[in-house]
C-alpha cells in the first residue's frame, strides 16, 4: 500500500500546529495535520487565559517575543476575515506591596525594550479610577493598552479551517508512534492507521513535544507540563473590572490574573504546578477555594459572585524559559518546542518564524494567488450573534444563548466537533452556569447520532 | 405598554398567570425560554405533585399540564427568552422572529432553581464524560438518552431519591449514594427505601474526594474516617443543594440576599426596583413546587393591589437580617402596617434553642424550637409589633 505523500507534515493540532497548517498551506504547499485525539485543540491549547498578549513582559530579545509581537501584529490583521473576536480591555498591573511597587518601573522599562512603547506607570489613584472594583490596597500599576481578550478556541478553529477551505489534510484519531527518514522523505507510522509520507516533518506536539522530537533526534529540551486552575465566574461578574488585572511577574509564572473573557465571564487564575502527567489535567478543591480566595482579596465584590465552574490546562514547560524552535536541514524536520502560555498569541507569528526557516533551508514559497477566508461562528458579544437574530432556531443552552442551528452546524462539516468537549469549545453549549442542567438532553439528542458513546438508548 | 409580564412558566409562574387572569387583568403574559411551559416537574415521571396547590396527587408531567390548563386566560409566549432587564420593569428578549424590546407595568420574575452543578462545586478531578445533575439526567432519561448505567448518587435531598425513582425506571442500578453528612437529609425512611426498595447502598459520613476518567467516568475517590476508597462507577450524578436561578436581577444590579442567592423582597414581593416583583423558589435555595406555586399565587395577589395602586410606597421599607444559627430569612425588608406579617427562614445546621425576633432592642416573637436545615422555619408576626421600628433582625440562639 502506497501511503499519501506530502510537502509537510505537521504532528500536534494544537494552536502552533493549526497556524503552521494554515501558513504552510497557505504558502501552496501540501500539508497533513496529525492528531492523535478525536478533536483538534484537546491538548495543552484547550485551557488558557484567552488573553491576546503584547509581549510586554517577556525577556527582551528572545524568539518568544519576537514571535508573540508578530503573532499579536497578525492576529489583528486577520481576524476580522476570518470573524474572530478582539475585545480590547487593556491590562493593568496592581502592585499590591511596597516590593511590587518598587519593581512598576523595571515592568515599563522591560515593555518599552520590548517595542511596547504605550506602557505608562499608574499611581493608585490612577489605578482606581480604571478600576474602582479593586481592594483599597493597591498601590499602584503598569498599563498597558494594547492587551486584549480574543476566543481562544475559535482562533485556531479559523485556522484550521482556512487550512482545510484551501486544501490541507486532516488526520485526526492518529496517535504517531515511530518514523524514519530515508531517501529525503519521512515516513510517520500511525497507531492503527495507515502510515503517513512527507517530506518535511514539522513537531507541534506540545505536552508531547520532546517524545515526538525523540523521532529525529534526542531531544534537547525535556517537557515538564505545567498545570494552570482557573476558576471562571458567572457573567454578572463581569463588570466587575474594566481591563484585564495582572500581577507583577515572577521569574516562575505570570502569577494569578484577573480577567475578563470574551464570552462575557470573570476568569481567575491560573496556578503554576509542575507534573508528570502529559495529558489529564485535574482541578483540586483546595488549590480553587485558594484562587477564589485571592480573586476576592485582590477584587472584594466577587465574593458575593456565582461560580460558574473550574478547569485546568497543561501547558508544555521546558528546562529553558524561551521557545525552542529550531529547522534540522539534514533531517528534513522543524521543531516548535516548549511553547508555554504564550502560545494563543504567539501561534500566527510561530507559523511565520518557520516559514522563514522553511525558505532559509528547505525551499521557496509560493503563497496560493487568491486563498478562501471561512469565517468562524461567532461566540461572543462583540459580534451579532444568532439569537439576535430574525428567524433565529430554537435556543437550547439558555445561559450561554447557543440555538439548535449553531450546535447542528459544530456538528456537521466543515471540521465538525470530534468529541463534547470540542463540541462545548465550538459553540459554548453546556458551558454556562447550570453547566448542561437545563439542556444536557437536548445537545445529547443532537450530538449523540455524531460523536460516539455519548449515550446508549 | 403591557400589564403583567411574567418570567418563567413553570409552577409559581403559572400560577401566578391563573390568579391575574382569573382577577380579570388583561394582557398578562408568561416569557417562557423551552419549547414547553411547565417547568421541571415536567421530567420528574413518579407521583408527589399537586397535593398542596391542588389538593390531589398528580406526576410531575400531569401536574405541569393541569398548570397550564389553570392558566389559560395568560398568554404563554415560549421559546422567549429574557437577554437583559432594564428598570422599570423593560426587558429585552429573544423571540424567533427576532429580539424585542418589551415594556410592562409589573414585572414578575418566577425563573426558579437549579442544582448546583459540579464545576460549581469545586470538586477536584477530571472531566470526563458522565457527570450530570438530577435535572439533567432526568430529562436525559425521560428522552431514553442514558449517559451511563452505574452511577453514584452524591447527596440524599428529596431529589436524590427523585433520581433513585428516574433511574429504577430508567433500568440503571446506581452503585451508591453518598451523604457528607452523618444522617439523610431527605425526610423519613429515605435510606431504608434507597437500601430496600432500589438496593442502593447510602453510605453517610462520605466525602466525595475526587472524580476519576479520561474519556468517561471510571471511578471516584471516596474518604469516609480518614479512610479513601476508589469506587468504580460510569457517572456521577450531583443531587440538590439548590441555586436559585438570579442572574437576571444579579446583572440587572436588584439586591440581591447573599444569604438567599435570590432577589431581596419586600413583604409585597417587590425587588428593589418595585416595577420587579419575585416569587417562587428564585426566592430562596429550595421549596417543593406546591410551596412555590402557593407563593405564586401570594405574589399574585399583591400584584392586583400593584395595579390598583395600593400598596405603599417602597421606600418605607425596614431591613429583615438573620442571626445565630439562622442561614436566611425572608422577606428581607418589611413596610410595616396592614395584615400580619408572614416570614421564612432556615437554619444552618440541626439546631436545638430559641427562635426570636428583635424589632429594634425590642422582643416581638419567642418560640423554643428543635429544626433540622432542611426544614422551613415559618414565623408570624402582628404589624403592629414593628410600628414605627427602623429593623427586624430574626435570631436562632
Amino acid at each position: 500500500m502506497t501511503a499519501p505523500s506530502f510537502d509537510i507534515a505537521i504532528i500536534g493540532a494544537g494552536v502552533v500546529g493549526c497556524a503552521a497548517w494554515r501558513a504552510f498551506t497557505l504558502a501552496g504547499l501540501s500539508c497533513v495535520l496529525i492528531e492523535r485525539e478525536a478533536d483538534i485543540i484537546s491538548g495543552a491549547s484547550k485551557g488558557n487565559s484567552a488573553i491576546l498578549h503584547t509581549g510586554f513582559d517577556a525577556t527582551p530579545g528572545s524568539l518568544e517575543v519576537a514571535c508573540m509581537r508578530e503573532g499579536y501584529r497578525l492576529y489583528r490583521e486577520i481576524h476580522e476575515r476570518l470573524g474572530l473576536p478582539l475585545l480590547e480591555t487593556g491590562a493593568m498591573v496592581a502592585a499590591w506591596s511596597a516590593e511590587e511597587l518598587e519593581k512598576l518601573p523595571g515592568i515599563v522599562t522591560q515593555a518599552h525594550q520590548n517595542g511596547v512603547m504605550d506602557v505608562t506607570q499608574m499611581t493608585a489613584a490612577q489605578v482606581r479610577a480604571r478600576e474602582p472594583g479593586l481592594a483599597d490596597d493597591v498601590k499602584g500599576g503598569v498599563w498597558i493598552p494594547g492587551e486584549a481578550l480574543i476566543d481562544p478556541w475559535s482562533a485556531p478553529l479559523a485556522y484550521a479551517r482556512q487550512a482545510l477551505a484551501n486544501g490541507g489534510t486532516l488526520r485526526l484519531n492518529a496517535e504517531v508512534i515511530s518514523g524514519s527518514f530515508t531517501g529525503g522523505a519521512w515516513t510517520l507510522n500511525i497507531k492503527n492507521d495507515a502510515p503517513i509520507q512527507a517530506r518535511i516533518v514539522i513537531n507541534c506536539a506540545g505536552n508531547f513535544g520532546d517524545l515526538v522530537e525523540a523521532i529525529a533526534r534526542p531531544s534537547p529540551f525535556t517537557i515538564t507540563p505545567r498545570k494552570g486552575q482557573f476558576v471562571v465566574y458567572d457573567k454578572p461578574a463581569h463588570d466587575l473590572v474594566q481591563s484585564i488585572i495582572l500581577p507583577v511577574p515572577t521569574a516562575r509564572t505570570k502569577g494569578i490574573v484577573i480577567t475578563r473573557t470574551a464570552f462575557g465571564n470573570l476568569l481567575v487564575g491560573p496556578t503554576a504546578e509542575d507534573q508528570p502527567e502529559r495529558r489529564l489535567a485535574t482541578t483540586e478543591t483546595a488549590t480553587l477555594n485558594a484562587l477564589h480566595a485571592a480573586g476576592c482579596r485582590m477584587l472584594p465584590a466577587l465574593s458575593g459572585m456565582e461560580i460558574t465552574t473550574a478547569y485546568a490546562g497543561l501547558r508544555p514547560a521546558t528546562q529553558f524559559k524561551d521557545y525552542q524552535i529550531e529547522a534540522l536541514p539534514a533531517r528534513n524536520w522543524i521543531t516548535a518546542g516548549g511553547i508555554r502560555s504564550t502560545g494563543l498569541t504567539g501561534a500566527l507569528g510561530i507559523a511565520r518564524h518557520m516559514s522563514g526557516l522553511y525558505e532559509e533551508h528547505f525551499g521557496t514559497l509560493k503563497p496560493l494567488p487568491s486563498p478562501l477566508w471561512p469565517r468562524v461562528p461567532n461566540l461572543t458579544e462583540a459580534l451579532p450573534r444568532p439569537y439576535a437574530q430574525p428567524g433565529r432556531s430554537e435556543i437550547i443552552c439558555h445561559c450561554e444563548l447557543v440555538t439548535r442551528d449553531e450546535i447542528a452546524a459544530a456538528l456537521a462539516g466543515p471540521l465538525p466537533a470530534g468529541s463534547i468537549g470540542g463540541l462545548r469549545r465550538r459553540t459554548r453549549c453546556m458551558m454556562g452556569r447550570c453547566q448542561g442542567f437545563y439542556c444536557s438532553r437536548r445537545v445529547l439528542e443532537l450530538a449523540a447520532p455524531h460523536i460516539p458513546g455519548l449515550a446508549d438508548a | 405598554m403591557h400589564n403583567v409580564t411574567i418570567i418563567g412558566a413553570g409552577p409559581a409562574g403559572l400560577t401566578a398567570a391563573r390568579v391575574l387572569a382569573q382577577a380579570g387583568i388583561r394582557d398578562v403574559q408568561v416569557l417562557e425560554r423551552n419549547p414547553h411551559p411547565g417547568g421541571l416537574p415536567r421530567f420528574c415521571d413518579h407521583p408527589g405533585w399537586g397535593v398542596w396547590d391542588m389538593h390531589r396527587l398528580y406526576n410531575g408531567p400531569r401536574y405541569a399540564a393541569e398548570l397550564i390548563r389553570r392558566a389559560a386566560g395568560a398568554d404563554i409566549l415560549i421559546n422567549t427568552t429574557v437577554t437583559a432587564m432594564e428598570p422599570n420593569g423593560h426587558l429585552h428578549i429573544s423571540t424567533p422572529g427576532g429580539p424585542e424590546y418589551l415594556q410592562s407595568r409589573i414585572v414578575l420574575l418566577a425563573t426558579g432553581i437549579r442544582e448546583k452543578p459540579r464545576g460549581a462545586r469545586l470538586v477536584s478531578g477530571t472531566r470526563p464524560w458522565g457527570v450530570t445533575t438530577t435535572g439533567a439526567f432526568q430529562e436525559m432519561a425521560q428522552a431514553g438518552q442514558i449517559p451511563f448505567r452505574r452511577p453514584v448518587i452524591i447527596g440524599s435531598e428529596l431529589v436524590a431519591f427523585s433520581a433513585l425513582l428516574t433511574a429504577r425506571h430508567a433500568g440503571i442500578k446506581p452503585v451508591a449514594m453518598l451523604e457528607p453528612g452523618p444522617r439523610i437529609l431527605a425526610r423519613r425512611p429515605g435510606g431504608f427505601f434507597a437500601r430496600a426498595i432500589f438496593g442502593v447502598p447510602v453510605r453517610t459520613n462520605t466525602q466525595l474526594l475526587e472524580i476519576r476518567g479520561i474519556d468517561r467516568v471510571e471511578s471516584v475517590l471516596l474518604e469516609r474516617n480518614g479512610q479513601r476508597e476508589e469506587l468504580a462507577c460510569d457517572g456521577v450524578i450531583f443531587t440538590g443543594q439548590f441555586t436559585p436561578e438570579a442572574w437576571l436581577p444579579r446583572s440587572a444590579g436588584l439586591q440581591i440576599d447573599p444569604a438567599t442567592n435570590g432577589p431581596a423582597i419586600d413583604n409585597f414581593f417587590r425587588c428593589s426596583d418595585p416595577a420587579y416583583f419575585a416569587t417562587g423558589n428564585l426566592l430562596r435555595p429550595v421549596e417543593h413546587s406546591g410551596f412555590a406555586a402557593l407563593e405564586g399565587a401570594r405574589a399574585a395577589a399583591q400584584i392586583l393591589r400593584a395595579l390598583r395602586g395600593e400598596l405603599p410606597p417602597p421606600d418605607a421599607a425596614i431591613p429583615v437580617t438573620p442571626g445565630g444559627a439562622l442561614r436566611y430569612i425572608y422577606p428581607q425588608r418589611i413596610i410595616p402596617g396592614g395584615a400580619q406579617i408572614q416570614l421564612y427562614g432556615r437554619a444552618s445546621h440541626a439546631h436545638k434553642g430559641r427562635l426570636r425576633a428583635m424589632a429594634d432592642d425590642r422582643l416581638v416573637f419567642e418560640r423554643l424550637i428543635s429544626i433540622l436545615p432542611e426544614r422551613r422555619i415559618s414565623l408570624t408576626l402582628p404589624s403592629s409589633a414593628l410600628a414605627g421600628r427602623k429593623s427586624l433582625a430574626v435570631i436562632l440562639d
